[in-house]
């Protein structure tokens, strides 16, 4: 065979547009899924300036009266009716008589020493303040900042956990497969929000605990799902052809498969996102979510619960917009991304 | 009197907008025929030539982004702009369909009974007792055993053949006037092949109906049709009596669509291909013979393998897919191996490469390749073994992995093996192959959706040779392909045993594809070995009973006398 040799100088080779291109040029067909991916990147923008302190770094500032109304009028003029005239003319010089005169000068020296200045509190923000004074819409972008993180996060070990367990349990299958099936039941078997609440009554508050939380509870739809591809594919011809020119058990698993049912787990892994920013706002709402000191959009919402009572929106407002907006934007883009990288939908190549 | 006239007909599917401008595939341009009573009349052409297009255009059962144009007259009515509520009427009652995948066509969650039943009362009214009498009349004439107990069965109780004998029950329940059977035995086994074209040729007698046959089988037309109709890209190349066709045909596709097909007469070193025929080039020169003492690459005793079968819930059986099969494999040689579906030829096949799991069921006997025995090595020692003996699958659509490029899918096997320094070397290896598969340079970053069927096969067989092996296991290779790519692809494996010195192991179906390259012959039946001969000899004076019946199965073409 070797006599087949050529010494020609191999050309570069120009590879043609692949499945991930294509899968791209559909999602671009889709105007929809165009919109809401550009509507993620701005929000994926803002969060990355927030991270960096380019914006809303001075969230905690009580800068507006507590539960400063939303307006960007400013505020009203203050009335003038009920207002009880000055005294007129030159005040009364009574130093001479009085006994406390000479301290005066010192008083006011150390009264000058310990003075504070405090800046003058706005009656009115454009969005809105909260109990505290703080602005609300910096309290969204800062609470985008950390919900987001902990869904995308969170979505992110989920899966690692799902496709790692689904492919073991789909290929390799025997006594592995039926561990990992009775492992994948006890999860499913047990209320997802019990589960939950079990998981942060022994590892307590903090952001790193929603993630693994959310990580640890939320791998079973997925684990189910990769594993029903991987048993579907591990019986496919091209994986028996891998077998017979010697590739390992590792290499078909992940070189040879795992690509080809990467759609299943993207589009799975968006909805894991959608879903775990929603699990996080609720674990917040019930006080188990990120810690006090910090905000999400979950810990806004329980904020919101008591502000509402009192007539005052505006916190509910700014948190359940930003929500629904990148929510929504989200699934949506996902439901394109599941469309463009659907092999069963291709036909019009 | 003429039953159904098309005239002119055309259909294009759209394809989406690009740049606001709507593309469509033509897939039929411009064809007209017409179907005169009590005539059978086949519609033949590989796939892609818009044959099944134009028949199901004619009750409209096309996907909703069909246009047609041009005339469909059916006793003078014009099907083409008929309402969709007249055209139900006629579906069924006046022109009834028959498909190629008879597991496919039939509701898996309904009896065989109320599947038949349904047409009956929709279209002649008939009360529910009556047309369960009538639909087990049905089925003794397609010849299913005990009607009246398979009135009760589900579809997955039945063998295709009977399946398809139901579907046919079906579509004559209400004695249509135009049978329309796209690739009705395509699907199935030879011999029971053989029994459904005499059934469709038996009812159409009987009846005096027409039957609009639609294959790509030439030689299976040539039995049953009085006209044939050849198409090829959407367009009618020839159409005639069949006897005009066999014996004279005009044109060079029709011609050469003849002579790509192995034929159990004859045995030429190489199958025309249509470019061949097209370009006027002649056959080439009979075979050189075969060292016949050639050593001996591979040698099987014993072969045996069990998979288990779980009965209850701790029981299992023992079923004996192979048993005891023997034989010697020459250096340059091919065995063939041929049997219906369920025969064990590829468990056989696979066996011998050790692509099934030992938990699956035992293994026994020997395979003798290189001193060693194949089947009791250990994992570490099987890995250089794993070069000397390779595998091409049957569908080229499965067995690339569709994520890959070419270049990747070639390399690969190199670079497990550590054959060739470096990546560039392995590379221009890959290009090598491409080239001597037949395919060009610029393949090799393709991706394989760009790619036919034959093609592929190709490039699968190309990633069999990357690891220079001795032993190439050819499982039922070009059994999804069209005869024309079907004669290039046997045509470039004779030429690689030619050059490479390659033992072949050709598991198929069919014996005259298997006659074409082998040159001993294994017929295999239930797992059992019934026959085992040169391939000339089992061809010429097949011993068993079982051999005789499927070369008396295997159609023939048109046949003056016949």
């Amino acid at each position: 065979m070797s006599a087949v040799l050529p010494a020609a100088a191999a050309p570069a080779a120009e590879r043609s547009e692949g499945v991930w291109h294509a899968a791209w040029r559909r999602f671009r067909a889709d105007r929809v899924g165009s919109a809401s991916l550009l509507v993620v990147l701005a929000f994926l923008l803002l969060i990355a300036a927030s991270a960096l302190g380019l914006v809303a770094s001075h969230w905690q500032d009580e800068v507006g009266v507590p539960s400063a109304p939303p307006t960007f009028l400013g505020p009203a003029p203050p009335e003038a009716a009920g207002v009880i005239e000055g005294p007129k003319g030159p005040n009364v010089d009574i130093s001479d008589i009085d006994p406390l005169a000479p301290r005066y000068q010192e008083w006011a020296e150390r009264a000058a020493k310990l003075k504070t200045t405090q800046a003058a509190k706005r009656e009115t923000l454009p969005f809105g303040g909260d109990r505290f004074g703080r602005d609300v819409l910096s309290k969204a972008i800062k609470g985008t900042q950390i919900s987001v993180f902990v869904g995308v996060l969170a979505a992110l070990v989920a899966t690692a956990i799902g496709t790692l367990l689904g492919a073991l349990s789909g290929f390799i299958g025997g006594k592995v497969g039926d561990a990992l099936e009775w492992l994948y039941n006890v999860f499913e078997s047990i209320p997802g929000i019990l589960l939950i609440f079990a998981f942060a009554a022994v590892l307590g508050r903090g952001i790193g605990t929603v993630v693994i939380i959310l990580g640890l509870t939320g791998w079973t739809g997925l684990y189910r799902q990769v594993r029903a591809e991987f048993i579907k594919h591990a019986s496919r011809e091209y994986v028996r052809a891998a077998d017979a020119i010697g590739a390992s058990s590792a290499s078909r698993m992940f070189r040879h498969i795992l690509p080809n049912v990467s759609h299943v787990v993207l589009v799975r892994m968006a909805l894991l996102v959608v879903g775990f920013i929603k699990a996080e706002v609720i674990l917040s709402y019930l006080g188990l979510g990120v810690p006090v000191d910090q905000v999400s959009w979950g810990t806004m919402l329980n904020e919101a619960q008591a502000e509402l009572i009192l007539g005052q929106w505006w916190q509910l407002a700014a948190a359940t917009v930003f929500m629904a907006v990148f929510v929504t934007a989200f699934s949506l883009m996902a439901d394109a991304a599941r469309d463009a990288l659907d092999p069963k939908l291709r036909g019009l190549e | 009197m003429t039953l159904l006239s098309i005239q002119d007909l055309r259909v294009a599917f759209r394809m989406g907008k690009v740049d606001g401008v709507v593309q469509r595939a033509e897939a039929v341009k411009g064809v007209s025929f017409d179907i005169a009573e009590n005539r059978t009349v086949a519609l033949v052409g590989e796939s892609g030539s818009g044959k099944s297009v134009t028949a199901m255009s004619v009750l409209n059962l096309l996907p909703d982004n069909a246009e047609r144009s041009g005339k469909i007259l059916w006793q003078g009515q014009d099907l083409l702009h008929m309402p969709l509520s007249d055209l139900q009427r006629l579906r069924g009652k006046e022109i009834a369909c028959v498909f190629q995948d008879p597991m496919q066509s039939l509701n898996p969650v309904f009896t065989v009974g109320a599947q038949l039943v349904e047409p009956l009362v929709k279209h002649m009214g008939m009360t529910k007792r009556a047309a369960l009498e009538r639909a087990e009349q049905c089925l003794v004439e397609v010849g299913m055993p005990e009607p009246r107990r398979r009135l009760a069965a589900h579809p997955h109780e039945l063998s295709g053949g009977q399946q398809q004998r139901v579907m046919i029950a079906m579509a004559l329940a209400c004695e249509p006037k135009l049978l329309i059977a796209d690739e009705p035995t395509t699907a199935l086994d030879v011999t029971i092949q053989r029994q459904i074209l005499e059934l469709i040729a038996e009812v159409q007698r009987k009846h005096r109906m027409s039957v609009l046959f639609i294959s790509h089988d030439l030689g299976l037309v040539g039995e049953i049709a009085d006209e044939v109709l050849v198409m090829r890209h959407g367009i009618l190349r020839e159409q005639g009596p069949v006897a005009e066709i066999f014996a004279a045909p005009k044109d060079a596709y029709t011609k050469a669509l003849l002579a790509c097909r192995p034929s159990l007469e004859g045995n030429p070193a190489r199958l025309m291909v249509i470019d061949d025929h097209i370009a006027g080039r002649a056959a080439q020169a009979a075979p050189k013979p075969k060292d016949p003492d050639a050593p001996v690459v591979l040698e099987v005793k014993g072969l045996c393998k069990s998979f288990w079968i779980k009965e209850g819930l701790f029981r299992r059986r023992e079923f004996k897919a192979v048993q005891n099969v023997n034989f010697q494999l020459r250096r340059g040689h091919t065995l063939g191996v041929v049997g219906e579906s369920g025969s064990g030829k590829t468990t056989m096949g696979l066996t011998l490469l050790r692509l099934h799991e030992a938990a699956t069921g035992p293994l026994s006997g020997e395979a003798i390749f290189g001193g060693k025995n194949l089947l009791t090595l250990s994992d570490s020692e099987r890995q250089p073994m794993r070069r000397r003996i390779q595998v091409v699958f049957q569908n080229p659509y499965a067995s690339l992995n569709p994520r890959f490029t070419i270049g990747q899918t070639l390399v690969e096997p190199m670079a497990i093996h550590s054959i060739g320094a470096d990546t560039a070397e392995r590379e221009s290896r890959a290009r090598a192959l491409l080239d001597k598969v037949g395919l060009e340079a610029k393949s090799f970053g393709k991706y394989p959706h760009e790619f036919s069927g034959g093609q592929r096969q190709r490039i699968a067989i190309a990633r069999a040779l990357t690891l220079s092996p001795e032993v190439l296991v050819l499982d039922e290779a070009v059994s999804a392909l069209d005869v024309s790519v079907q004669a290039q692809v046997l045509n470039l494996l004779k030429d690689l045993q030619d050059e490479l010195g390659l033992a072949y192991v050709f598991i198929s179906h069919d014996l005259a594809v298997v006659r074409f390259i082998s040159d001993e012959v294994l017929v295999m039946k239930d797992g059992i070995v019934v026959e085992q001969a040169d391939a000339q000899q089992i061809l010429a004076a097949p011993r068993e009973a079982y051999t005789q019946r499927l070369l008396a199965a295997i159609p023939r073409g048109y046949r003056a006398a016949a």
